[in-house]
């Protein structure tokens, strides 16, 4: 376990509030909101799903250095018993890891050993894909299932706390995303919007499973925000005047908080249906966008829609990235979020004001962003190739930002379009809402399938490859761009050392160097990362995890 | 009316003889294995709709599946296929779906003729006879390999019936370069201690290139070693449409979409 006298701070801020008496004493390592607050004081641990509420998933451990990580090796591997793609990032508290292992399983480990203390199983009653992470309160680990239940599990037991049932599954509701714990509610958000669903995010008490609000990514007729589901006219025949009761807007990853103002900042998917958009005229709010709600109440405080009525299934399924930026002499609370379609943003997280974007990568379904953010769509013509394509310039793939070098690290997808078509599609509940008629850019070879591809690859630069890059939030600038054959899925992590740690398809895991994006060090894993790494320390050895394939790997500087 | 399979079998098999002996056209899609044509062109849609998201349009877009191919693991009848529509294959990716009976049928009609979909209208002769030509005038085991005879050079060819629709295998045959997908386009590439070595890539990533040389042997090389990598865009096969008659073509597409694997 890590000695606690190696985080004094730590301590120290604890004592303070308890002798303040602004806490009932916590349970040994039991994690309170002060210290979710306060993660980044805890560098060992890794406590949220992004790793603070501000969601950087930058490590300020400074062990593993540029210059001695070619020294990694290999420490443990948890491999899952079921064969599906690890999509987790997981928690360490004080020496225990937190997993969830495909499809929807909790794992206590020994982040020391990977040995295994206990095992949570959950067998879902429907829906594919797999979980994507916890969140922890007290001595409390919170699960979103894949069949949209929500479910608190003893963190040293393994045991069943509770379970809600948070949407139907049959309607394709289903939850992906690690939850956020803030004070004493945990805030989930439902997944589903290529089904047709009417996406919602909701808070529950952490300690009894009570529902404490909700807030619908759709709003009903009336509600603030109906207006942009626009009603039908006689030019659009195949338009639906309930469209809004179908219209998506999932919640696919988890969000960011902001203690400073309680706000709780959440990207929302699609409209629905997902490319035949004369079904749905108007700019359909809330999808598309991202959205700040009070943490208490769930109430609207703003909303910033990057793809106006998005007939691309850009959605807005990012990490929103909050770091205080110095623009132009003053210090802005900012959010950055490099977007699936295409543009690059700076928005005001507390206001929700755009204050600066462009392109990042190649987009042609824009020519631009006007003065308040919105888009200057130039939609392409009939068998022409649209920029990014369908899964975009990039995706649900963490980026990191790195205080030191004040770059925001990500994966995209390069050179990478679809020929998008549509066709109106009748809703089914459960089943896929989406109008698609898309091709590729080249006939006989397959787009890059989304998450999938076996170990032989035969693509080539012509249907698409990846990159990570170092972005320059204030310029606009590609400062590097390291390029991968394959398209790319993985999570960043940045350090304070300067390190870039990142996966690929191609069954790789390697570091770079933040300033040039150099290849310094990199590892066979085997298998497709579809993950982000962490970083950790344990007995006083800084480790880095990252899941790959249907394993957990963990590596640390060779022993002396 | 929907034919029972053997007979409709039967009944392809007797046009395509009148064909040749008549000289008229066979749409070679209207072998659908029992399913009426439009079944399979509300398949296609309903494909598209619903299924192409993952499973893309050329049916190989998730790992380990290849619906052209009928690389099914639980779907080998039109009963299974039904259920795995109906139920999904729990674990995995596939979800439930709630699909009429109509539906259901042109789902699966389609999948069972997704290879040939695209085919249109093309000739096809006696297979017997193309595979004379196959061996014989069109020299093709020169670079490729049908169940083990032949080259490795080029793609083996033991499954392409099953991969391949005919109206796509015809194109190769009148225009190999024009048509080369782009994973089928040869490499050279030159070492760092000079080796000039060209031949067909089997797999490629960042870091890596494995391929098939002209000698047939397997290399794998580490990209920093190489001094140049050289995707070629001309084809080594040459364009049969001088080369071969009309007829030899048809029973040489004949004999190709009867390689189904062994």
């Amino acid at each position: 376990m890590t000695p606690r006298t190696q985080r004094p701070a730590i301590v120290f801020t604890g004592l303070t509030l308890i002798l303040a008496g602004l806490l009932p004493a916590p349970a040994l390592g039991q994690v309170t909101f002060e210290r979710l607050v306060n993660a980044a004081d805890e560098p060992h641990n890794w406590l949220t799903y992004s790793g603070t509420y501000a969601s950087l998933r930058h490590s300020t451990l400074s062990q593993v250095t540029r210059a001695n990580v070619a020294d990694l090796e290999l420490k443990w591997v948890f491999q899952a018993q079921r064969a599906l793609n690890f999509q987790a990032t997981p928690l360490v508290v004080d020496g225990i890891m937190y997993l969830t292992q495909p499809p929807n399983d909790v794992v206590a480990l020994d982040a020391r050993t990977g040995r295994v203390f206990w095992v949570y199983e959950h067998a879902p009653s429907r829906g594919g894909g797999s979980n994507r992470g916890l969140a922890i309160h007290g001595d409390t680990l919170l699960m979103g299932t894949v069949d949209a239940m929500l479910v608190a599990v003893d963190a040293k037991s393994g045991g069943p706390l509770w379970r809600v049932q948070v949407a139907d599954p049959a309607l394709a509701y289903s939850i992906r995303h690690a939850p956020l714990v803030v004070k004493d509610t945990v805030i989930v958000g439902t997944s589903g919007g290529d089904q047709g669903v009417r996406g919602f995010l909701a808070a529950y008490d952490v300690r009894t499973g009570d529902e404490i609000w909700r807030f619908y990514t759709i709003p009903a007729p009336g509600e603030p925000g109906s207006e942009t589901w626009e009603p039908c006219t006689p030019d659009l025949p195949a338009c639906d005047p309930d469209a809004w009761m179908h219209g998506g807007g999932a919640v696919w990853l988890t969000g960011s908080y902001d203690p400073e103002t309680n706000l709780t900042f959440w990207g929302v998917g699609n409209p629905g249906p997902n490319y035949s958009y004369y079904q749905r005229p108007g700019d359909n709010l809330y999808a598309s966008s991202v959205v700040a709600l009070d943490a208490d109440t769930g109430e609207l405080a703003w909303h910033f829609q990057f793809t106006p009525g998005d007939r691309y299934d850009y959605d807005a399924l990012q990490i929103p990235v909050l770091v205080d930026l110095d623009i132009g002499g003053t210090t802005v609370k900012a959010m950055l979020w490099a977007n699936r379609n295409g543009f690059f943003y700076i928005l005001d997280r507390v206001t929700g004001r755009f204050l600066r974007g462009q392109a990042f990568s190649r987009v042609n379904w824009a020519s631009g962003l006007d003065d308040s953010g919105r888009p200057i769509q130039t939609p392409q013509g009939p068998n022409a190739p649209t920029y990014p394509g369908k899964q975009g310039a990039t995706n649900w793939y963490s980026p990191s930002y790195s205080p030191r070098t004040g770059l925001l690290y990500l994966s995209t997808w390069e050179n990478y379009a679809t020929i998008f078509d549509s066709a109106a599609v009748e809703y089914a509940p459960g089943q896929l809402y989406t109008g698609s008629r898309n091709r590729s850019l080249v006939k006989g070879v397959p787009e890059p399938p989304e998450v999938g591809r076996g170990h032989i690859n035969t693509w080539t630069k012509e249907v698409g490859s990846g990159a990570v890059i170092a972005y320059d939030p204030l310029t606009g600038e590609t400062v590097w761009k390291w390029e991968t054959f394959d398209v790319i899925n993985s999570g960043v992590l940045t350090t304070a050392t300067d390190l870039v740690f990142v996966g690929s398809r191609e069954g790789y895991f390697q570091a770079l160097d933040a300033h040039t994006g150099e290849v310094l060090w990199r590892a066979i894993t085997g298998g497709n990362t579809l993950a982000a790494p962490i970083s950790y320390e344990v007995n006083g050895q800084q480790l880095v995890a990252v899941a790959s394939g249907h394993s957990l790997f963990v590596f640390g500087l060779r022993s002396p | 009316m929907a034919y029972p399979a053997r007979a409709y079998h039967l009944l392809s098999v007797l046009a395509a003889a009148l064909t040749v002996a008549g000289g008229l056209p066979v749409v070679f899609a209207q072998q659908g294995g029992g399913y009426e044509r439009a079944d399979i062109e509300r398949g296609a849609q309903l494909y598209d709709a619903f299924c192409s998201n993952c499973h893309g349009a050329e049916g190989d877009g998730v790992g380990n599946v290849n619906l052209q191919a009928g690389q099914f693991r639980q779907a080998s009848t039109d009963q299974n296929f039904r259920r795995i529509l109906t139920r999904g294959i729990p674990g995995t990716a596939m979800p439930p779906g709630d699909y009429d009976d109509g539906e259901l049928l042109a789902i699966i009609a389609y999948v069972r003729n997704m290879r040939d979909y695209d085919g249109g209208v093309v000739t096809l002769g006696d297979a017997d006879r193309g595979r004379v030509v196959f061996e014989g005038k069109g020299d093709c085991m020169r670079c490729h390999r049908v169940a083990g005879a032949g080259s490795r050079l080029a793609p083996d060819l033991t499954a392409i019936g099953a991969i391949r629709g005919a109206g796509s295998m015809r194109e190769t045959l009148i225009d190999p370069s024009g048509s080369m997908l782009p994973f089928n386009k040869p490499l050279r590439v030159v070492t760092r201690d000079g080796e000039t070595v060209t031949g067909r890539r089997l797999n490629e990533d960042t870091y890596m290139l494995q391929l098939l040389d002209e000698e047939e042997r397997l290399r794998s090389f580490d990209k920093t070693d190489l001094r140049e990598l050289t995707v070629l865009t001309t084809s080594p096969m040459p364009s049969y449409a001088e080369t071969l008659t009309e007829t030899e073509l048809a029973d040489l597409l004949a004999y190709l979409v009867t390689l189904k694997g062994l």
